[in-house]
């Protein structure tokens, strides 16, 4: 049977005509699907895993925002049913930074890309950690920019091929979870998109945390990445995290590179909590300016 | 909605332009002011910092300009009225977000303490050489809503009513002062909290079912509603649709960007506030904003003690340009004398709209201080001869 033969699934044992539910229904924009992500791509499966973990963390969609940047991990913001902010290149952070600072009640989210949130954003992304700004920043990394066609990225391995580096890339690419962990995150975890049940843990439980809380998810990007450097498909990428991925909590920052098709250490590095940027400033002007300070107004209805 | 008395230092002071637009912010209910230090607009921005923890703000020096604007737009989403503040480099930095601003429709006051450029310039010194700038910086076609106080107190009261015109209108609005206004110290009336009218935000009385974030009202300004309360909506840079979600097609290209550019044209008359002196009469007008208001009245007596009829007409209102007054007049003078601290931005305009009419004479100065007035004094007798 060929696939334009398949019938779907639910004609043969439903009688009934109507769609069936999509199970994150409640988080996600139905009226825009389909989406834009290509086949195998493991962006939606984060977004699966963030729709779980909501449910487990026991935030409903008005409890979130989540904003987003600019390329494929950025377009998370259109899809998912909250209030939802997609911004421009880079700056999804700093967009964010003024959303928790007016509506300190919410749990802010900001869901974007390994080119969105450490290049153009870089600056952005290390001093919001060193401020301890209240959100959680899950980074959909594909080693490449993919939305643009699959140029070198920060996070791009070395040797590995993009059209920008047509001989292979010889510039040493970040490790996030260092980067994250050094500039003052307080909870810094990284999986694969392998790790399903793992990586919606790990949001459920960063969901709950407050600061600047960081999650790398390693996903295929079968179209550009896996096509140009020859690793086939997304599910050979998936048996390259399924072969390659360790799971170590707690493990040496330095060693959380990631070489071409090397090891990957996965698992969670810090959860460490210190006050957040909103906590410090108010505890330093009740300090410093006693009767004086009136406590920062949150936004509201005006 | 009359201002919160916690914000307004009612009284009189001796303060300069910085500071007064400062106190505007605190007046104007500004509770989130996100910047980064740039002279000469660094003292807005340690004004605030001084006085926010005092008024229930949130002062946050953010990384660089282009976090800072990304943080205002942030907050006023959430809910607080916002601003930030910078000069030539920083506002050129802020574009991109400015234009974000635009396409999602964000309330915020942007000031620009305009020194000599291009590049780094003359940091300590005066310019008003990014009106241009203030208008089409940001990539892509829109409209925008700047103004220029000439004096302390009007820039205090035209930062609260940079706050107004963006809550009305839903766009972010400049407020263009240059190094001499910002730097100048002279008499500021604070009034009563009382006294001071602020224009709430416009948000939907709709129940999230029937809410749209971007269908548009009579006055094609569309009605915003609160994060965090069930509306579950999206904003986007993108090309959107009245649900605010992206279509990339021309067609919702042109609805979507024409309406942005018309919700600012077809309001113009109640948005645009000029300063009309002697124009009945006047063969002579002096078209001039900001800072070189100020230096043009000395040339401007001078002239009429020479007998030559001169008007002036201050802009207030910048952009949207106030075409309709300046048309009006062409037909019935000799010319437009216009000095301005740059080669030539605002003449265009008035050449434009005087379409030959009439002459229009630019004064130009390339930065770094003001005008002599006896340069203006010098176009307005050749042009009247």
């Amino acid at each position: 049977m060929t696939l334009t033969e398949r019938k779907p699934p639910q004609a043969a044992t439903q009688p009934s005509t109507a769609e069936p539910e999509h199970p994150k229904s409640l988080l996600l924009r139905m009226d825009r699907m389909p989406h834009i992500w290509c086949s195998r791509c493991g962006i939606g499966i984060a977004v699966g895993c963030f729709a779980a973990a909501l449910e487990k963390a026991g935030l409903t969609p008005d409890d979130i925002t989540v904003t987003s940047g600019i390329g494929c991990a950025g377009r998370v913001a259109g899809y998912v049913k909250v209030d939802s902010f997609h911004t421009t290149h880079g700056r999804a952070i700093p967009f964010a930074v003024g959303l928790t600072l007016s509506r300190p009640e919410m749990t802010h989210v900001v869901f974007s890309g390994d080119g969105d949130l450490v290049s153009i954003g870089g600056n952005h992304f290390i001093h919001a950690a060193r401020r301890n700004q209240n959100m959680l920043v899950i980074c959909v990394n594909n080693f490449t920019y993919a939305m643009t066609g699959g140029q070198l990225a920060p996070t791009t391995p070395i040797s590995a091929r993009a059209t920008t580096s047509p001989y292979g890339n010889f510039e040493r690419p970040f490790s996030l979870p260092y980067l994250a962990a050094s500039a003052g995150a307080t909870y810094v975890a990284r999986w694969t998109a392998l790790h399903i049940r793992r990586m919606t843990d790990s949001m459920a439980e960063a969901l709950q945390r407050l600061g600047f809380r960081f999650i790398e998810i390693i996903a295929p990007c079968s179209t550009i990445y896996a096509r140009r450097n020859k690793l086939g498909t997304g599910l050979d990428l998936m048996k390259y995290y399924y072969e390659n991925a360790v799971i170590e909590h707690d493990a040496p920052m330095e060693g959380l590179d990631i070489g071409f098709q090397s090891k990957i250490i996965v698992g969670k590095f810090i959860d460490q909590p210190r006050p957040t940027f909103r906590q410090s400033m108010k505890a330093h002007y009740e300090k410093v300016l006693g009767s004086k300070f009136v406590p920062p107004i949150n936004g509201g209805v005006m | 909605m009359k201002a919160d008395p916690k914000g307004v230092l009612t009284g009189v002071h001796y303060l300069d332009g910085d500071h007064a637009a400062a106190e505007g912010a605190c007046a104007a209910g500004c509770r989130f002011f996100a910047g980064y230090p740039i002279t000469p607009s660094t003292e807005v921005a340690e004004r605030v910092a001084l006085r926010f923890p005092l008024i229930g703000g949130q002062f946050i020096q953010m990384e660089d300009e282009l976090a800072s604007i990304a943080a205002v737009l942030g907050a006023s989403w959430g809910g607080l009225r916002s601003m930030t503040v910078t000069s030539g480099p920083g506002f050129s930095l802020m574009m991109e977000n400015i234009g974000l601003g635009v396409m999602m429709e964000v309330p915020c006051v942007v000031i620009d303490v305009q020194r000599g450029g291009p590049s780094t310039g003359l940091p300590t010194l005066p310019g008003q050489a990014d009106m241009m700038q203030a208008r089409w910086g940001s990539h892509g076609d829109y409209e925008i809503i700047a103004l220029s106080p000439n004096s302390p107190q009007e820039c205090f009261d035209l930062t609260i009513e940079a706050f107004n015109l963006s809550e009305q209108w839903r766009v972010p609005v400049l407020v263009m002062m240059d190094e001499c206004v910002g730097h100048m110290t002279e008499k500021v009336v604070i009034p009563q909290a009382d006294e001071i009218e602020l224009t709430e935000r416009r948000y939907t009385g709709l129940v999230p079912a029937d809410y749209l974030p971007y269908k548009p009202g009579e006055d094609l300004v569309p009605e915003m509603a609160p994060i965090g309360r069930g509306y579950h909506f999206h904003t986007t840079g993108l090309t959107h649709d009245e649900r605010g979600y992206p279509v990339m097609t021309a067609e919702c290209q042109e609805v979507c960007v024409h309406r942005l550019i018309e919700k600012i044209r077809r309001n113009a008359d109640r948005i645009i506030h000029v300063e009309k002196t002697d124009l009945d009469g006047a063969e002579v007008v002096v078209v001039s904003y900001g800072i070189s208001s100020r230096v043009a009245i000395p040339a401007v007596e001078k002239a009429r003690d020479e007998g030559v009829m001169v008007g002036e007409l201050r802009l207030v209102t910048v952009w949207p340009f106030p075409e309709k007054v300046i048309r009006e007049l062409a037909g019935n003078i000799k010319a437009f004398v216009v000095p301005e601290i740059n080669y030539g931005q605002i003449v265009y305009e008035v050449e434009r709209c005087a379409a030959g009419k009439c002459e229009t004479r630019l004064v130009p100065h390339g930065g770094g201080w003001v005008h002599d007035p006896e340069t203006i004094f010098q176009a307005i007798r050749e042009v009247a001869r």
